[in-house]
Parts: C-alpha cells; sequence; structure tokens
C-alpha cells in the first residue's frame, strides 16, 4: 500500500514476474491495480468511443429500417445493448460479490459499489427505451408481463444495492451487506432471460441467441453486435475509472487521518 | 483457508436452497406468471364468466372485418387463433398500426354466452424476426412468405439475403 509501488519500473511487471502470492491475491494489493488500470484505461474509452462511433452511425443512418417498425427498429440498437448490460453487469456484481464475502477482496468490494450506479444507469435506460419502442409498436407503455417485470425487479435490485453499501459508517459492514443483497438478487438474472421462454409473454422470445439462426437480418444484426462491443467497452471504461477514483479517493483519506493523528500527537 | 472454504460451502449451501426454493415458487405460480391464454387453453378450460383476462395468439388470415360502430367509432371483428383452436373477438377502439392478419396480438377483455370474445384493449405483439423491406418484398413476390398467413420462414433461408438483388436461396 505504500506509495512507491505505483511508480512505474520501480517493480517488475505483476503479471510476468512470478507471483508473490498464490491465487487471486496477487490483483487485490491496490498499488498495483491502479497502475495497471492507469494503463489500460485510455486505450479501453478510445476503442469504447471508435468502436461507439462506426456502431451508432451504422445502426442509426446506414442500417436500413424494419419492413414493418419502419425507423422505430432504431431505438433496438440501444436498447437490446443496455438489456444485455444490465444483465451481464449483474452477473459481473455476483462474481465480485463472491470474491468479497469468500476471499474479502478490497478491490472487490470498491469495483461492486462502484459497478452498481452504471449498472441501475443501463437498466434504465433499458425500460425507457423499452417503452418508447412499446408505445407505438404494441400500443403500450407498459404492461406486466413476466420479461418486463423481472427487469423492473432486475432494476431495483441495483438501486437496493448502490444504497445499501453506502448506507453504513462501517464501509467494510456495507460491502458485506451489499454483497449478500446481490447474492440473492442474482436469483433474478435467470429469470429476466428466460421468462420469455416459460411463460408467453408480450415481450418477444430472444432474436440473437436463439436455436438455429438468429432472427435478425445481417444488415440489423452486425450493426447491433457492433453496439452491443461499444456499450460494453464503454461500461467496462466507466466502472474502471469509477473504481480508480474510489481507490484514490480512500488512498487520500488515509494520508488526511495520519496527518491530522501527527498533528495531535505533536 | 479452513475459514475460507467453510464461507464457500456456506454459500453454495445457500444458493442451493435459494435456488430451489425459487424454482419451486416460480413453478407453484405458473398459472399466475403467463400473460396470456391460447385458444387452446380456453378451449380446455373454459373461464368464469365475467372475470376479465387476456387472450393472445395470431390474427386469423381473412378474419378481419372493420367497421363503424353506431356513435362512430371503428369496431372491428375478427378471430385469434393458435392453429388447433380460435376464439371470435370484437373491439371497439383504434387498433395499433402493427395489428394486421398472421400478426400476434393480445387481447383483454372478457368472453360472452354466445362464446365472442369482448376485447376492451388489443395490443400488437412482434415477434423475434426483423428484417429490411426490401428483403421482405423478395420473399412475399417469390411466394416464399405470405405475412398474412403467418410467421416467417426459418431465419436461415433469408438473414444473409442481398437486399438489392435479394432472391430467396434454394431449398428453402
Amino acid at each position: 500500500m505504500e506509495t512507491a509501488d505505483t511508480s512505474p519500473g520501480a517493480r517488475p511487471l505483476p503479471l510476468s514476474a512470478a507471483p508473490p502470492r498464490a491465487g487471486l491475491h496477487r490483483f487485490a494489493n491496490p498499488g498495483r491495480f491502479l497502475q495497471l488500470s492507469g494503463r489500460v484505461l485510455p486505450w479501453l474509452a478510445a476503442a469504447a468511443v471508435l468502436t461507439l462511433g462506426v456502431g451508432l452511425a451504422w445502426g442509426l443512418f446506414l442500417s436500413p429500417p424494419d419492413w414493418q417498425q419502419g425507423e422505430t427498429v432504431r431505438i433496438l440498437y440501444v436498447h437490446v445493448p443496455m438489456a444485455w448490460l444490465a444483465m451481464g453487469g449483474y452477473a459481473g456484481l455476483a462474481v465480485g460479490s463472491i470474491l468479497s464475502l469468500i476471499w474479502r477482496h478490497p478491490l472487490a468490494d470498491l469495483a461492486c459499489r462502484e459497478l452498481s450506479p452504471v449498472g441501475a444507469m443501463a437498466t434504465a435506460l433499458c425500460l425507457a427505451t423499452g417503452s418508447l419502442w412499446g408505445k407505438p409498436m404494441w400500443g403500450t407503455w407498459w404492461v406486466w408481463d413476466a420479461r418486463l417485470t423481472s427487469v423492473l425487479v432486475l432494476f431495483f435490485l441495483w438501486l437496493g444495492h448502490a444504497a445499501l453499501v453506502r448506507a453504513f459508517d462501517d464501509t467494510e459492514r456495507g460491502a458485506r451487506m451489499g454483497a449478500i443483497l446481490a447474492l440473492i438478487g442474482a436469483v433474478n438474472v435467470p429469470i429476466v432471460k428466460f421468462s420469455v421462454d416459460w411463460w408467453n409473454t408480450l415481450h418477444q422470445p430472444a432474436s440473437v441467441t436463439r436455436l438455429g439462426a438468429p432472427g435478425l437480418h445481417v444488415d440489423i444484426l452486425y450493426p447491433l453486435l457492433v453496439c452491443g462491443l461499444g456499450f460494453s467497452l464503454a461500461f467496462a471504461a466507466l466502472v474502471l475509472a469509477r473504481t480508480r477514483a474510489a481507490v484514490m479517493e480512500r488512498r487520500i483519506r488515509a494520508l488526511q487521518l495520519a496527518a491530522a493523528r501527527r498533528a495531535d500527537i505533536a | 483457508m479452513t475459514r475460507k472454504k467453510r464461507r464457500l460451502w456456506l454459500l453454495l449451501l445457500c444458493a442451493l436452497g435459494l435456488g430451489s426454493a425459487t424454482a419451486l415458487t416460480l413453478t407453484a405460480f405458473q398459472d399466475n406468471l403467463v400473460f396470456f391464454r391460447s385458444p387452446s387453453d380456453i378451449a380446455r378450460e373454459a373461464p368464469q364468466p365475467d372475470r376479465a383476462f387476456r387472450l393472445g395468439g395470431l390474427v386469423e388470415t381473412g378474419s378481419v372485418v372493420r367497421e363503424t360502430a353506431p356513435d362512430g367509432k371503428p369496431e372491428a371483428r375478427f378471430r385469434v387463433t393458435d392453429g388447433a383452436h380460435g376464439v371470435s373477438v370484437t373491439y371497439v377502439g383504434v387498433l395499433p398500426d402493427l395489428f394486421r392478419e398472421g400478426q400476434g396480438v393480445v387481447t383483454l377483455g372478457k368472453l360472452g354466452p354466445d362464446g365472442t370474445f369482448r376485447a376492451s384493449e388489443v395490443l400488437a405483439r412482434h415477434d423475434e424476426t426483423y428484417m429490411p423491406p426490401e428483403v421482405a418484398d423478395a420473399l412475399k413476390k417469390s411466394g416464399h412468405w405470405n405475412p398474412n398467413q403467418g410467421a416467417a420462414p426459418p431465419a436461415a433461408t433469408w438473414n444473409t439475403l442481398e437486399p438489392a438483388s435479394a432472391q430467396p436461396r434454394r431449398g428453402s
């Protein structure tokens, strides 16, 4: 945790060197995390901007309309990536919560804490764009079918996690409570995914990941996949930047405390 | 290490318990979790009279009659089918843009004593296929698909068609 850790070249590359400790604790060192993520983040952000620019231009301007939805089909290029991120991000939150509960991984605590507001935002965008599509296509903004309801529950789980980890003065206790909530809520992820197969719903079944060929024409499928990649990279960059800021914030607070303690003694 | 192992086992046990509890609950409430009932469900188990429920299926080909009700509102009569059974539906009001023969719909209403379903709400149901207008036109022109008859042919036969020179692949 000493500051010397962060200066580049001060020690061999953590990944190429023999691991000083076994298993995941190699990555538990916040100093090494700052060093590594600092190098990755600019590339990640640049890749996200580039991919998202290409994907959105392709999807919103160059791809064809749908034969019966017309131009409304373009909502798909935001709605579907947001739905993937809402579920994929929650799976990430569950993994982080396992790391924090079993291995007491301090970085996992911070990453989960910084992940949930971004995940809540993705889920909110998924719900909002879906509603905007539903009104002209289905004829209603909202119905209480299994898919829509389970995604709303997912949104509340994200919000609940974000609020719970911040509700304790003892941050470690907050992280543990949040991890338990996240893992209980993880039962909802397969329900969201398979709701359209298990029960009949107003929401259509999966198009991309269905058995056999995707139900989308390639002129619509390819821009969707590029948008999905772009939004995922942007999501990862946001969470990484937030986690870096949280690590640095914690470090500054520790330094301030130490300074205050020294001033007290003097 | 033992403490970590103990926490790991505890977590796995909790996951198993929570997972089976959820599975049991969802199976028990199966009937309440479906958004609509199909005409076959109605034929198998008649709903209680005067109880509103949702009826879903495809709009039967050639069954749509659009009229104007005495009070000037648009009225539509059509049949909702799932292949095996069908139910006649009447609806006064504006239909969604996607409503057409062969399209999936979900209607909310009550089943009358004459067996006609009086709907107070009609929603269109979009299926999981997305195709450019040129491709749909090509499929229609070549006789591979009539949207009024129901769902599109298997996606593998059209999802890589060139829209400009759309010619459905042979053997489809």
